[in-house]
């Protein structure tokens, strides 16, 4: 009996995996018609993120280390320098009037060399992940108490006994506050 | 007064195996409910990198695999050490990620097409030429819903 048993366990253990995928989920672009004008955005509301054939960074014209793109792309997405229509209650930037009006408006664009490592393409797509998230938290942990992650994570959890519809919208909510708006820039 | 003299046994007692099955089988159920069987033998390099943002691939029965990266030490002399894509399991060129597509959603149930994702999992040496070509024959083909898989770690790791 324990033979078989034991024949059987190895075999499973031979041809099974336990390792569960992660990591970081984007949507493509749908293909485009070759006569569509691109969207006129506003020099200020694009953050530029490009990466060389060296892996070496330039944000916004400047050379920067890999560590410093979170923040300054959270300086750029939390700016807020718009009035009226376009101001951003939430935002609490330092409203420069050279960088973006509002969250909602505001685009990071990442561009790569067909030289660049994968490595180096996927720790910039993180940081730039990392800077919508820090900031989607903030927001979470002022309005609702909880982090974001908290709230997505709730929602998932089939034993959350709060409303699940009021928890959609206010993750809805807060996903429209600060939309990911990451666009990678293709040379063809 | 030799009845209440213990009879000593010079030897242990051999332990009971009577229940060494339950405690395989237990195992091997553990096992059977926590894995799932391995679908593809990689045929190039895998390191993924790493990053912390990152989300979980739910329901492995709506993932599709895309593989890419050198060749494994083994098949580098039949076809060279250049990066390449891997489908099911065989290396492939960039023109079959299309046809490839199309043969995995055919095979899933019509309701289940748009939860369809694509699991790239390409090696972090990878050169990003090769990972636009996917994306943009991805793209031609409507699925949009990708996921680039990662370890998760600290992304300091991927410049080792």
């Amino acid at each position: 009996m324990a033979d078989i048993a034991f024949l059987l366990l190895i075999f499973f253990l031979v041809t099974t995996t336990m390792e569960s995928d992660s990591g970081i989920s984007r949507k493509l672009p749908p293909m485009q018609e070759e006569n569509v004008e691109p969207p006129i955005i506003k020099e200020r509301n694009i953050f530029k993120v490009i990466v060389n054939a060296n892996d070496e960074l330039l944000v916004e014209d400047e050379l920067m280390e890999l560590k410093d793109v979170r923040q300054a792309a959270i300086d750029f997405l939390d700016n807020g320098a718009g009035v009226g229509p376009d101001a951003c209650d939430y935002c609490q930037g330092a409203k420069d009037p050279n960088s973006s009006v509002n969250p909602k408006i505001a685009v990071i664009m990442l561009s790569n060399d067909r030289g660049t490592t994968y490595g180096t393409y996927i720790a910039v797509q993180n940081e730039l992940v990392a800077a919508y998230n820090v900031l989607r938290d903030r927001t979470a942990q002022q309005k609702y108490g909880k982090s974001f992650k908290q709230m997505e994570a709730d929602y998932s959890d089939v034993t959350y006994p709060g409303n699940k519809e009021t928890l959609e919208a206010q993750i809805e909510e807060i996903r429209d506050m600060w939309p990911q708006k990451l666009s990678e820039a293709d040379k063809g | 007064m030799s009845k209440f003299t213990k009879k000593k046994s010079s030897e242990l007692p051999a332990i009971s195996t009577a229940s060494l099955p339950d405690i395989v089988f237990m195992l091997l159920f553990f096992f059977m409910v926590a894995t799932v069987m391995r679908e593809n033998t990689l045929k190039v390099q895998n390191q993924l990198p790493f990053a912390d943002q990152v989300e979980k691939l739910e329901k492995k029965d709506l993932v599709m695999y895309i593989f890419a990266g050198k060749p494994s030490a083994r098949y580098q002399s039949s076809v060279g050490s250049e990066a390449r894509i891997q489908l099911n399991d065989n290396f492939a060129s960039v023109s079959e990620i299309q046809a490839f597509i199309y043969a995995e959603r055919e095979a899933k149930r019509e309701e289940l097409v748009p939860f369809l994702t694509t699991a790239l999992k390409v090696d972090k040496e990878t050169n990003m030429g090769l990972v636009s070509d996917i994306k943009k024959e991805l793209r031609k083909a409507e699925a949009l819903k990708i996921n680039y898989t990662t370890r998760t770690g600290d992304v300091s790791q991927n410049f080792e």
